[in-house]
């Protein structure tokens, strides 16, 4: 009913982290470690490697795969290696998106999102960590290149029995001075705007005033036009590039899409999940519906710039552009076929039918599972788009959930820790009121 | 049919939200109240039920997709098959495109016909407006009224909410 009479006076709120709450996240890094040496384990005696010979033969099937000749390292270390690529990719540019969020609001003068704003902010606490990860997973993956074909030595060399005339002219773009470089300025860009939003949000809370979300808005305008360049290079960079040979004019749009919904969706889940736990006590139906509607749009936008890439390809079936669908669909003894339409049944068709009705998106059960649902469904979308190119036919998953816990936890830990150290609510945020008294 | 109104002016949103909460709580039943413009929270504050027009968006969109998937498994599969691009003759992906405007286009073609046609807003039809300054800068409570209404009351209930006038109207065509 009508929210315009009833005027109750919004208070700070402090969020409690309990040793208990802790222990559970520390309880998710240790499930994580276990599972992580019994895959090892698991990999290194070799334990379900018999199909590996038809595997194989299927293996020159696939035209134009990369790299089968090099390979230094034995395969439970390379899914090591690459699995903590695949995750840092992944938990890295959810996190950003904390801060993307956040600009987006203020440059729309947005006012329903102000009461979540602490959560979009404490999203992005993984941003400094997951960048210096980042650098120090790929100069990992150098040692015996298991993630990136082009790095191989004599690759863009002549006279080496290595030489990739292909590789070779895309060596303007693709060496390790400039990838490198690339990589740390865009995490720095990531970093200082995120840590600049914070600190002048935090400096309203305690000074007041507009002045703030003035600044504000000119930083997130800054920080979007460079995202929206970093966002894109760094998903050739980080994802595309993996496959070497192939390129895709799709590609930014399609990890822009998926890590923007996945954000979302962590937005969503910790909102409810503060809900529950009896914080956030002026967040009402109102909110979650709005970010309900979110999710289930940007599930549609994922989906849509899947198809596009997916289309074109399928429709031109150029050799070179086609091989990326080959190896999903049916390749490699058809291991990534189940994943191929399992991604766009969690990501596309079990969203866009549960979160249709307006009732599904303000009810916070149906909203839990749906964001738990995107979650897991980009894990493996970005599980379908590193894993075959890099394994090959080696993939596995014991490893790779090993690492996405231990992820997990020191994720929740950071977050979390950022999310107690200032009020749930920002008290003098100009726009306060009418996220307040926000109805839809 | 002839009814009769008392139409209660109101200068401003908020008051008149207010106004139609308490009207409303004091037992008197609203016919309508026109404004220039859409209000937040008039509709709860009226009571006015969710449209059910988005249950009939989702069947129009089912038959706008499956019109469309029909259409073209038909023409390109068996009616006139060609081959085209080296695809067989029912090539899905091929298909979302058009199935996917389809879908849209019997949607909202639907939606918007059904709801001029419940609105009743169909050519050559004159919308009664009780008061021609609630398409400018007033806002209109109008109050249907029979022979038990005690006016007077009503009067004052009206301008004890913030009307600044209560007029009394009769109206033919409603």
């Amino acid at each position: 009913m009508a929210t315009l009479t009833h005027h109750e006076g919004v208070t700070a709120e402090y969020l409690e982290v309990s040793s208990g709450t802790r222990k559970k996240f520390i309880m998710i890094i240790l499930a994580g470690v276990l599972l992580l040496v019994v895959g090892l384990i698991v990999a290194y005696l070799g334990i379900g490697e018999a199909h590996h010979e038809g595997a194989a033969a299927a293996h020159g099937a696939t035209a134009g795969h990369e790299g089968t000749g090099h390979h230094g390292s034995p395969t439970w270390l390379k899914r090591l290696i690459v699995s903590l690529w695949h995750n840092n990719v992944y938990f890295t540019g959810v996190s950003v998106i904390g801060t993307v969020f956040m600009a987006i609001q203020y440059v729309a003068y947005a006012g329903w999102s102000v009461l979540i704003k602490r959560v979009y902010e404490a999203l992005s606490a993984w941003v400094i960590p997951g960048g210096i990860l980042l650098v120090v997973i790929f100069l990992l993956g150098l040692i015996n290149h298991d993630i990136f074909h082009w790095t191989m030595p004599g690759i863009m060399d002549k006279a080496s029995p290595n030489y990739d005339r292909l590789i070779a002219g895309k060596s303007g773009f693709l060496n390790l001075g400039f990838y490198l470089g690339r990589m740390v300025v865009f995490i720095a860009i990531w970093a200082y705007f995120t840590k600049r939003l914070r600190d002048l949000s935090l400096a309203e809370d305690l000074n007041g005033g507009t002045e703030y979300f003035h600044k504000c808005i000119n930083v997130s305008a800054l920080f979007l036009v460079l995202y929206a360049v970093s966002s894109s290079i760094s998903a050739w960079d980080w994802v595309m590039s993996i496959d070497t040979h192939w390129f895709s004019t799709m590609f930014g749009w399609y990890v822009f899409a998926s890590w923007w919904v996945s954000g979302i969706a962590a937005i969503t889940l910790c909102t409810i999940l503060l809900k529950q736990a009896g914080y956030l006590r002026w967040v009402t139906a109102g909110h979650l519906h709005d970010l309900g509607k979110y999710m289930f749009g940007f599930s549609i936008f994922w989906t849509y710039v899947w198809f596009s890439q997916f289309m074109l390809i399928w429709y031109a079936n150029l050799p070179e552009e086609s091989v990326y669908f080959n190896q999903r669909l049916g390749g490699f003894n058809g291991q990534y076929t189940w994943l191929f339409f399992f991604n766009l049944l969690i990501n596309f068709v079990f969203p866009f039918l549960v979160l249709m009705t307006r009732d599904a998106k303000r009810q916070m059960i149906m909203l839990k599972i749906v964001t738990i649902a995107i979650l897991i469904g980009h894990w493996f979308d970005f599980y379908l788009m590193i894993m075959p190119a890099t394994m090959q036919e080696n993939n596995g998953f014991i490893i790779e959930f090993g690492v996405a816990l231990v992820f997990l936890g020191s994720f929740l830990l950071l977050m979390t820790k950022r999310l107690a150290q200032a009020s749930l609510v920002p008290l003098h945020h100009p726009f306060l009121d009418e996220s307040v008294h926000h109805t839809t | 049919m002839t009814k009769r109104f008392a139409l209660g002016i109101f200068e401003d949103e908020d008051v008149l939200l207010h106004a139609v909460e308490n009207v409303r709580e004091a037992g008197v039943k609203i016919y309508e109240v026109f404004t220039p413009f859409p209000i937040h929270g008039m509709d709860d504050a009226l009571g006015i039920e969710r449209s059910r027009l988005p249950i009939a968006a989702f069947f129009y969109g089912v038959i706008g997709l499956s019109f469309a998937l029909w259409l073209q498994i038909y023409t390109l599969g068996f009616d006139w098959p060609m081959i085209i691009g080296g695809k067989p003759h029912i090539a899905l992906p091929a298909f979302i495109p058009v199935a996917f405007e389809l879908t849209v286009f019997f949607c909202c073609h639907g939606m918007v016909i059904t709801f001029y046609t419940i609105s009743k807003l169909y050519p050559r039809w004159k919308t009664p407006v009780l008061d021609v300054r609630s398409t400018d800068d007033k806002f209109v409570v109008a109050i249907e009224l029979n022979e038990k209404t005690d006016l007077n009351h009503l009067t004052q209930l009206l301008r004890a909410n913030g009307a600044t006038e209560v007029n009394e109207k009769e109206m033919t065509k409603f």
